[in-house]
């Protein structure tokens, strides 16, 4: 029984969910291997071999495995497929966007978003944005798995001495290719990595104020920022920044919700966060229901407070 | 070029579902049923085509109960021409439903398959993807902005640090994300045109597909629960709340 963690990186560096990824991958039994397939990725392959509890690298090289397309990432996958028991990815855009497409191939039902395993063919997956947890079990050879990452604890990024393999890519499938993207450079902690995260709603009223307002106690804690779907959608706050059901999946130490009034599919993306905090002027908001802390007030003056009290 | 849009009938968002007592699952009975929310933007987004003038016809899907109708005759209320249902009381899992749209994209020969990138109720975010497999087809999930010409598409994509744009070759795959559309409202008269569209009705085993599911579900429990905390009286007791009682920063 052997698994393989799809890596997620980019290219000189693995992405943190990776981590989380082979923890899980380490509690399905035996060995776990990790497939890195990139542009120019010998920097990730190397960092990978050096994750604890990963005993092989596998690395595959292509201008076509450059931007993960998943025609080639899951016919990469798929390839290699017949030597593992369990085959996980990162529950991440990545991740979802490539595992289904390796199922179907495959002909294996896939389990989604698992945030615990049971047993080798056993796993606790959330559904209903979080307001039930079923434990499903895979029926099929091969297990096709996305990962929660704030299930699992981060596998150390060193004291691994696993082997690199090289290994002959497939071809480019030639039914989509990479445009360009934008990508927000930004000094501050990944979303989902953070340990603290000061996150704005709708309340917030306007783009100007959601970074006038968070950013420089965003400064102070050294958090990320996120954001509320409606603050999202309302143009506040770019779509990467959002958490929830179908956003962004988080559980940082501390968790500032500030002007959230906290909707069924905004708690289903942060309820797991260590220590939250709300700040919100009214008093029936349903966040408070999930808050450590609440404190009822008017966030244009209470926020700058917090931040000159820090 | 047709362009056909799989519907899921769920459990309406605003919905707080209760799990049953004995472990088996949700309670469903006499809850409010909607479509899935990412299935409305995947059906406007069509039929925003269609009024484009780039597709000509717009097909609806659901695979599921005979209730699952309602949710098409919504689908043809919003723009959609026909629509088909695949009827089965089966459990029905991403895997079997990716097959089932197969079955009916063979027949049907859309360029353009639009579907909502999850469905609300399982949480999967499985069967745009796994249709794309079956089909060898070019797939780009979680769109936000689409454009067809000249026989591709050109579809802009929420990922994890932001936006990327592909370009995939037609016929394609495509998942809605949130931002791609807000679905217009539904009208009286335009619910009163949808009960005279098409709607046929087909079994799984018309299509020839194996339904059986993949994956058992074992039991479904309520979460652990999280209890409201304290309200602070002012952001001095908070900070110090924050430092010496649960210590994180």
């Amino acid at each position: 029984m052997t698994s393989l963690v799809i890596a997620e990186h980019d290219n000189a560096s693995i992405r943190p969910a990776t981590l989380n990824t082979v923890t899980a991958a380490s509690q399905c039994g035996g060995d776990v291997h990790v497939l890195v397939a990139g542009k120019g990725a010998q920097a990730a392959a190397e960092a990978a071999s050096k994750i604890a509890g990963v005993s092989k690298v596998i690395h595959v090289e292509g201008e076509h495995f450059a931007h993960g397309l998943a025609e080639n990432m899951a016919a990469q996958v798929v390839g290699m497929a017949k030597a593992y028991s369990h085959i996980l990815f990162p529950a991440t855009a990545s991740g979802k966007n490539i595992a289904p497409r390796v199922a179907a191939l495959l002909d294996v039902g896939q389990i989604s978003d698992i945030t615990k395993v049971d047993a080798a063919d056993t796993f606790e997956r959330p559904i209903y944005a979080g307001n039930a947890i079923a434990i499903v079990q895979s029926l099929d050879a091969t297990k096709v798995i996305t990962v929660r990452t704030t299930g699992f604890d981060a596998a150390a990024s060193t004291g691994g001495s696993a082997s690199v393999e090289t290994l002959d890519g497939v071809t480019d499938s030639g039914k989509s290719s990479f445009l360009g993207a934008e990508i927000a450079k930004s000094d501050r902690p990944e979303l989902t990595a953070a340990k603290i995260i000061v996150s704005g709603g709708r309340a917030l009223g306007s783009n100007e104020k959601f970074h006038e307002v968070l950013e420089p106690l965003a400064d102070k804690l050294g958090a990320a920022l996120g954001a509320s779907r409606a603050a999202v959608d309302a143009g506040y706050a770019p779509n990467d920044w959002q958490v929830g059901q179908t956003g962004k999946i988080v559980a940082p130490q501390l968790y500032v919700a500030i002007g959230i009034s906290g909707a069924i599919q905004h708690l289903a993306g942060m309820k797991d966060s260590k220590v939250i905090v709300a700040i919100n002027k009214d008093a029936e908001a349903p966040i408070f229901g999930v808050a450590d802390y609440g404190l009822e007030a008017d966030l244009f003056n209470a926020v700058p407070e917090l931040t000159a009290a820090l | 070029m047709k362009i056909l849009v799989p519907v899921k009938r769920v459990v309406d968002y605003n919905v707080k579902v209760r799990v049953k007592s004995d472990g088996s699952g949700v309670d469903i009975a006499n809850v409010k049923m909607s479509m899935n929310p990412f299935d409305e933007i995947a059906i406007e987004e069509a039929v925003r085509l269609k009024e484009k003038g780039v597709a000509t016809e717009v097909i609806a899907v659901s695979c599921g109960v005979l209730q699952c109708q309602e949710t098409l005759r919504t689908a043809m209320a919003i723009g959609a021409d026909r629509a088909i249902l695949v009827e089965t009381a089966e459990e029905l899992q991403p895997l079997a439903v990716a097959k089932l749209l197969k079955a009916l994209v063979d027949k049907e020969q859309p360029q353009l398959v639009i579907l909502g990138k999850q469905a609300i109720d399982d949480d999967c975010n499985q069967t745009g993807q796994m249709l794309a497999a079956l089909l060898g087809w070019g797939q780009a999930t979680f769109a936000s902005k689409v454009e067809v010409a000249d026989g591709k598409a050109n579809v802009t994509r929420e990922v994890d640090g932001g936006l990327e744009t592909l370009s995939l070759t037609l016929p394609a795959i495509i998942t809605t994300d949130l931002r791609l559309n807000e679905p217009r409202y539904v009208t009286l008269p335009n619910i009163m045109k949808a009960k005279k569209k098409t709607l046929e009705n087909v079994k799984p085993a018309d299509l020839g597909v194996d339904v059986a599911p993949r994956i058992k579900t074992l039991k479904v429990s309520e979460p652990p629960k999280r209890s409201a905390g304290v309200k602070v009286a002012d952001v001095a007791a908070l900070v110090d709340k924050l430092k010496n009682e649960a210590k994180v920063i």
